[in-house]
């Protein structure tokens, strides 16, 4: 049995029994609330760089299977686990090299982050190879999240083929793309091309839809990908998600700002105001878009009030900060996705 | 959308008596209801036949009827009170049941009462079996293949193993399942009989399936939310409420999970409840993931109480704020402030319940589980892992030595349970194992198992572990693993965590232990009283904190006390609760036996038990102290002696000469007492006990009386003087009883005054005590002292008005009698407590009367005089007498003198009377027409017997008292005939007597509310 900890900026420290590959891992310690779903939650590209605690008791309980990958690999660098409910989980881990701990307080660790904010940290495998005051004076060396343009690191380089078939042609930015969101539009009927996040309007103008994804970091310095939206905004219709929504929010003016902690679960409810109805939605996302008085969101969360859609009708285009394509959570907002292919027009 | 302003005011139907499958969990649910609405501005009209609940207090309601929950009775309400609006959804399936026939007899729509959270249509869509299954198969999902059966030729397209469900009963009730053809058969049979409207539904056995539930909330708006899923460690075919469950489900990967969360809300749709919470409930094929849809409650269900208390989410406030016109996310989280109620709950922790069985209770009845419910109560463990919830649930259970449940030990593990809780129970074994004490709290276990495996005591681990500083710490259930702020009051412990703080103390504390899960002997009652107890301490001044481990209970509710911890009522969590708490007492007088056994660790501990102490308890559990007083005070006891072993008894016995009373100290609800009449009996009673156990002469043809008294440790206060319908040697808890006492002599009632006024302070009570009393010849006996809240607090407070729960609080705080300057009782009307027993559910056990308690629950009836009480007691008991028809006698010789005179009364009021030959003769001999029906026994291969008599519905009444114990002949057939066709069978004379009269003189009688009754409010 080996010892491991974390230890937080802050200087806190809790100790673990590590269960898979040794190693420091330093990023950002962040929690999500899902109770299932950690190995699409660890292959989301979206939590590059961080160190991802699990609410939930038990992880690991059901194994791995490829079926369920976001993407081809872990993205997360460090898991922290009350307990591990599996072997064939850590095995898994452990052969990514995924630094992770059980036996972890982590409600201590969460009760933490909700009140200083996401920090910088590091997950050490064995706490015999690094003492915990010179690791944290390695976290406090490390860039904070904020200003981190991530999406060149998670973004496929190459535009490919997703699927052949389908009544219209839809292409994907790939800030960081999930596979669901490419499996939930080929579902719907769409063709699915996948660009990486460096393409160019004129490279999507072509498509019936271009869907903007999620990704990691801190949107602010995408300016490049901003500008590109920007440019492609007005042409085909474009539906954004997450990263892609505040994207499309920098590209028509709004403000981005970092969240304390973020929201990181599948429990989270939204309003819907064109229906009043309320939505259960997958969500992890650490910035948001500012509220503007110039443009109602069409999705509030009833968590904190922050804005969770916006429509551009005068750009044909719209988008929604929380998971429509789910994997994991609910699948409460998969229509948002089949609405918007269904409404498109093959040209 | 907000309330709804066109109702104001709104009938909630309660669920009645605890049976099996239908227990306090209701209570809790119609308390939640009650007072949302009540702060929403409705006037709030309850009807329950129940009076140990709380929802039947008289401030929990503007009017508080205790009426039998039948037609006739909720009509009678309903009249009188007219309100706009009746909620069935929170009184389990009883109350659904009633509004379907209420609605269906045309009362709602006579008198303009809206039925409000689940329409008929709805009901009738989740509860009829065929109407359900075209609701799911509509959302493209399947239930087990099955067919609907209304009689029994209709049986054939599907085969054994299936598994046989009637519909409108509950916990499945009369269904079971059937391997072969011919149990196929029988079940039917039976099953038929039971649904009240003869249906049945044969299906395909998923036997061995896993089972899921899944807790739904739906809108006006079409919300829903999923508050949380609940995964059966027994695998199908057993029932839920009989199986081991874990909340949230472990096993379910995402998409596995959200396919049934997909499914639940496609199914709650398509059903349509609109406002509020449903239970459904699904079976998942473990190796190819194919679903059925077992089935759905349209309504609030044990479950949806048990998913409560798992996630702190009170679906049903929710529920009832739903049904007046609110949406989910206009109605704010309670434990969070913040977040609405369409946040779906996640958890940090797992929670495990373990069903509490009596079978022990039972004797010769089928101990397997099936889809028939059994259990009596449940327990419920909080701890961050799996297993540590596990052994918490597991211990919380207060097993009885030697008693016959499953999983009686940690290694027990039932078939088919999934590896992976198997791994978990392995790894939770080799943490123990480590040597490592921190790895074995960790996982879960207590300090006795610690001791145990590693050759020490638990008293050793203790010390090693405070030399470590290993000590629990206390986590908060807030519904959001911690993701928004909460103030929740809610806590559970664990190991080797970080502490969430206490608030400052501002004032002074107390700890209330309650009474753990519900088991025969110590039910509701008990939680009742702790709830007073709670709410008077809180009105006291005090910060009132409750330790217990039962779901179903209102003390539970996170809404009750200023702190609650989750946790099993055993000496080390509770210590260490008073360790963290450090209250200035702790109270141990309400909660019944389990409190009182903690005690003495408690004042070991230096802390201070409030009021009555513990010495008064030895005082009165010892027979040697106890004999000793009563000699000093000059109070007559039965003759005694205590002894060890079936010799030490023998000798006894012949001493005090028979018959004589077993029974074993510092139990309750007469657990193995018996009644022994010869050597023979005796040496059987006795191999059923060990220890030290009294023998005492058993008092024959003696009235029993049941008094409640108040002691301030000088004063006495008597509030209730009850007399039992049944002669001493029916336990107390089963017999019928009257208030006030209805044929004591003034002689009589002024001694046992006199006796109660010296016994209570020698004792140095302060607070409750109960005093059993028999009175035989004139002379008068004291049976039993117990310095504690008795079974009987609730109905003689609800009887005479006054709340014995919070005097005796204020008691225990330091008030004396003087200062409480309470009212003489002097109620204006008769009551009668009638018990509920659950012989139905266990075909094989003899079901008759005796020294051992094994009802389950009881009724409470009012009226201007005893006869209508009595008989309107039967009635919410679920036997309601009959007015004429066909009576069938037969009784012991003892009883032959005494049958006489009730068979010409019952003669006289037109019944037939139907007689074996011994009774036959005996009648015959005093001049009455009788007509004879061959015993079992002695009829001829096609004679017609008695047992065929009955189960052919030929008779309205059975009166059969048992012919001495272990005899299993004719007696016994003729009450489980009795009990298959559901037709009264009352087997002690002394019942038979009063029921006669009541049916001879009962009167109809307009309902009075409990308000009304006891004179406050108008």
């Amino acid at each position: 049995m080996t010892v491991g900890y974390i230890a937080l900026e802050d200087g806190t420290v809790i100790s673990g029994r590590s269960v898979a590959a040794p190693g420091v891992a330093f990023g950002e310690a962040v929690f999500t609330t899902a109770m299932t779903g950690y190995q699409e939650t660890v292959t989301d590209p979206s939590f590059a760089g961080q160190l991802v605690t699990f609410t939930a008791p038990m992880v690991g309980n059901y194994g791995v299977d490829d079926a369920r990958l976001e993407s081809a690999q872990p993205w997360v660098k460090g898991v922290l686990m009350r307990r591990c409910g599996g072997a064939a989980w850590a095995t898994w881990l452990a052969s990514h090299g995924i630094v992770a701990l059980e036996e972890v307080d982590t409600r201590m660790l969460v009760l933490r982050i909700r009140e200083a904010g996401a920090m910088r940290a590091a997950v050490v495998g064995d706490e015999s190879e690094l003492d915990a005051a010179a690791a944290i004076e390695l976290i406090r060396q490390q860039p904070a999240m904020e200003g981190q343009a991530l999406v060149s690191s998670v973004s496929s380089v190459e535009p490919t083929r997703f699927n052949e078939e389908g009544r219209v042609r839809v292409a994907v930015v790939d800030y960081g793309a999930k596979a669901s969101i490419m499996r939930r539009l080929k579902r719907s009927g769409a063709a699915v091309t996948v660009y990486p996040h460096a393409a160019s309007a004129d490279d999507l103008a072509g498509y019936d839809g271009v869907l903007l994804s999620n990704g990691p970091g801190d949107p602010g310095p995408l300016v490049d990908e901003v500008a590109a939206i920007a440019d492609l905004v007005g042409r085909p219709s474009v539906l954004g998600i997450c990263l892609g929504h505040q994207l499309l929010g920098l590209a028509t003016g709004h403000s981005t700002y970092k969240l304390p902690f973020g929201h990181r679960g599948a429990n989270h409810p939204v309003l819907e105001r064109a229906t009043g109805r309320v939505l259960v939605t997958s969500q992890n996302h650490g910035f948001a878009v500012a509220a503007t008085d110039e443009r109602e969101a069409t999705y509030v969360s009833l968590y904190d009030g922050t804005v969770e859609g916006f429509d551009y009708p005068e750009l044909n285009a719209r988008s929604v900060q929380f998971h429509p394509e789910a994997g994991p959570g609910t699948h409460d907002a998969w229509p948002i996705l089949e609405r918007w292919v269904e409404g498109l027009q093959p040209a | 959308m907000p309330r709804r302003t066109d109702i104001e005011s709104i009938c909630l139907i309660g669920s009645g008596p605890i049976v099996i499958g239908q227990a306090c969990e209701f209570d809790y649910s119609g308390c939640q209801a009650l007072k949302v609405l009540r702060e929403d501005g409705f006037r709030t009209i309850v009807v329950n036949s129940n009076p140990a609940t709380i929802m039947t207090d008289p401030g929990f309601a503007d009017r508080t009827y205790i009426e039998p929950l039948d037609v006739a009775g909720v009509t009678d309400v309903l009249r009188r009170e007219r309100p706009d609006a009746l909620l069935p959804t929170l009184g389990g399936q009883t109350a659904l049941n009633l509004a379907i026939e209420l609605a269906e007899s045309g009362v709602l729509d006579e008198l303009g009462v809206e039925l409000i959270g689940a329409r008929v249509d709805v009901i009738r869509r989740a509860e009829d079996r065929s109407l359900f299954r075209d609701a799911v198969e509509s959302c493209g999902l399947r239930t087990p293949r099955s067919q609907i059966v209304t009689s029994i030729d209709q049986l054939g397209p599907i085969p054994a193993p299936a598994v046989v469900r009637p519909a409108f009963t509950l916990g499945g009730h009369g269904g079971g399942f059937a391997e072969t053809e011919g149990e196929l058969r029988a079940i039917v049979e039976r099953g038929l009989r039971e649904s009240p409207i003869t249906q049945v539904l044969v299906e395909e056995s998923i036997r061995g399936w896993d089972e899921f539930e899944l807790e739904v909330i739906r809108d006006l708006n079409d919300n829903v939310v999923i508050v949380c899923s609940i995964e059966n460690l027994d695998p199908m075919g057993v029932h839920t409420g009989d199986s081991v469950t874990v909340a949230p489900q472990m096993t379910l990967s995402d998409e596995a999970y959200q396919e049934l969360r997909d499914a639940s809300v496609a199914i709650i749709r398509a059903v349509g409840v609109e406002t509020g919470g449903s239970n459904i409930q699904f079976a998942r094929n473990r190796d190819t993931g194919e679903v059925r849809v077992i089935e759905m409650n349209p309504r609030v269900s044990r479950s949806s109480a048990l998913a409560s208390k798992a996630t702190g989410y009170p679906i049903a406030k929710g529920a009832a704020k739903l049904a007046v016109g609110y949406t989910l996310d206009e109605i704010p989280n309670d434990l969070t402030k913040t977040t609405p109620a369409s946040f779906e709950p996640t958890l940090d922790y797992v929670v495990v319940k373990f069903p509490r069985f009596a079978f022990e209770k039972f004797p010769g009845a089928d101990t397997t589980l099936g889809t028939q419910m059994k259990s009596v109560g449940e327990a419920m463990g909080i701890g961050r892992t799996f297993t540590e919830a596990f052994l918490k649930g597991f211990g919380s259970r207060e097993l009885d030595p030697g008693s016959a449940t499953p999983w009686a030990t940690f290694d027990d593990i039932p078939d088919g349970v999934h590896p992976w809780f198997k791994e978990q129970l392995a790894h939770a074994r080799r943490e123990l194992a480590s040597l490592d004490i921190l790895r074995a709290k960790r996982a879960g276990w207590g300090d006795d198992s610690i001791g145990a495996a590693w050759g020490t005591s638990g008293d050793d681990v203790r010390r090693a572990r405070y030399a470590r500083g290993i000590k629990p710490s206390y986590r908060r259930v807030d519904s959001c693993a911690g993701e928004v702020e909460a103030s929740s009051n809610y806590y559970y412990s664990t190991w080797g965590e970080e502490d969430e703080a206490l608030p400052p103390a501002t004032k002074p504390r107390v700890v209330i232990i309650g009474s753990g899960p519900n088991r025969i002997g110590q039910g509701i009652e008990f939680d009742y009283c702790c709830v007073h107890a709670v709410q008077t301490f809180r009105a006291l001044g005090y910060e009132a904190v409750m330790i217990n481990c039962n779901p179903e209970t209102v003390s539970t509710d996170y809404d009750t006390s200023d702190r609650l911890y989750f946790e099993p009522l055993s000496p080390e969590e509770v210590l260490a609760v008073l360790d963290r708490e450090q209250p200035e007492g702790v109270v141990t007088q309400f909660g019944g036996q389990t409190p009182l056994r903690l005690a003495r660790h408690i004042e070991a501990a230096g802390y201070q038990i409030m009021g009555t102490p513990l010495t008064a308890i030895d005082l009165a559990e010892d027979r040697e102290l106890f004999g000793a007083l009563a000699d000093e005070l000059g109070i007559r006891c039965p003759p005694w002696s205590t002894v060890e072993g079936v010799e030490e008894a023998i000798a006894a016995a012949a001493e005090i000469g028979y018959p004589v009373l077993v029974r074993p100290s510092y139990v309750l609800g007469g657990r193995a007492m018996r009644v022994c009449y010869d050597d023979a009996q005796l040496r059987k009673a006795m191999s059923a006990v060990s220890g030290s156990v009294l023998v005492d002469r058993f008092v024959e043809n003696a009235v029993e009386i049941d008094v409640d008294a108040l002691c301030d440790g000088e004063e006495v206060f008597i509030a209730a003087v009850m007399q039992h319908v049944e002669e001493a040697g029916v336990h107390s808890g089963d017999s019928s009883c009257v208030l006030p006492a209805q044929s004591l002599t003034l002689a009589n009632a002024l001694e046992v005054e006199h006796i109660v006024k010296r016994l209570a302070p020698a004792l140095g009570v302060v607070g409750l005590v109960n005093i059993q009393l028999a009175i035989a010849d004139s002379t008068v006996y004291v049976l039993e002292a117990n310095p504690r809240a008795s079974r009987t607090v609730p109905f003689a407070s609800k009887a005479i008005g006054i709340n014995l729960v919070e005097a005796a609080c204020k008691l225990a705080a330091g008030k004396t009698l003087r200062d409480l300057d309470l009212p003489t009782p002097r109620p204006i009307q008769v009551s009668v407590k009638a018990a509920v027993l659950p012989f139905a559910r266990f075909p094989g056990a003899d079901p008759v009367l005796g020294p051992e308690m094994r009802s389950t629950g009881e009724v409470m009836a009012s009226a201007s005089d005893l006869p209508t009480a009595f008989a309107k007691a039967e009635r919410a008991a679920g036997r309601p007498l009959p007015a004429t028809g066909t009576a069938f006698l037969s009784v012991n010789d003892n009883d032959k003198p005494s049958v006489v005179s009730i068979a010409a009364a019952l003669a006289g009021l037109g019944f037939e009377i139907v007689a074996t030959d011994g009774t036959a003769r005996t009648l015959r001999a005093a001049g009455l027409e009788v007509g004879e029906v061959a015993k079992v026994a002695d009829a001829a291969a096609d004679e017609q017997t008695v047992v065929d008599l009955i189960a052919d519905g030929r008779c309205d009444l059975i009166i059969n008292t048992p012919q001495g114990s272990g005899a299993r002949a004719d007696g016994y057939r003729i009450r489980e005939a009795a009990l298959g066709a559901r037709v009264p069978c009352i087997t002690t004379i002394s019942g038979a007597a009063a029921a006669v009269h009541a049916i001879a003189n009962a009167r109809a009688e307009t309902a009075l509310s409990l308000q009304e009754r006891i004179g406050i409010g108008a």
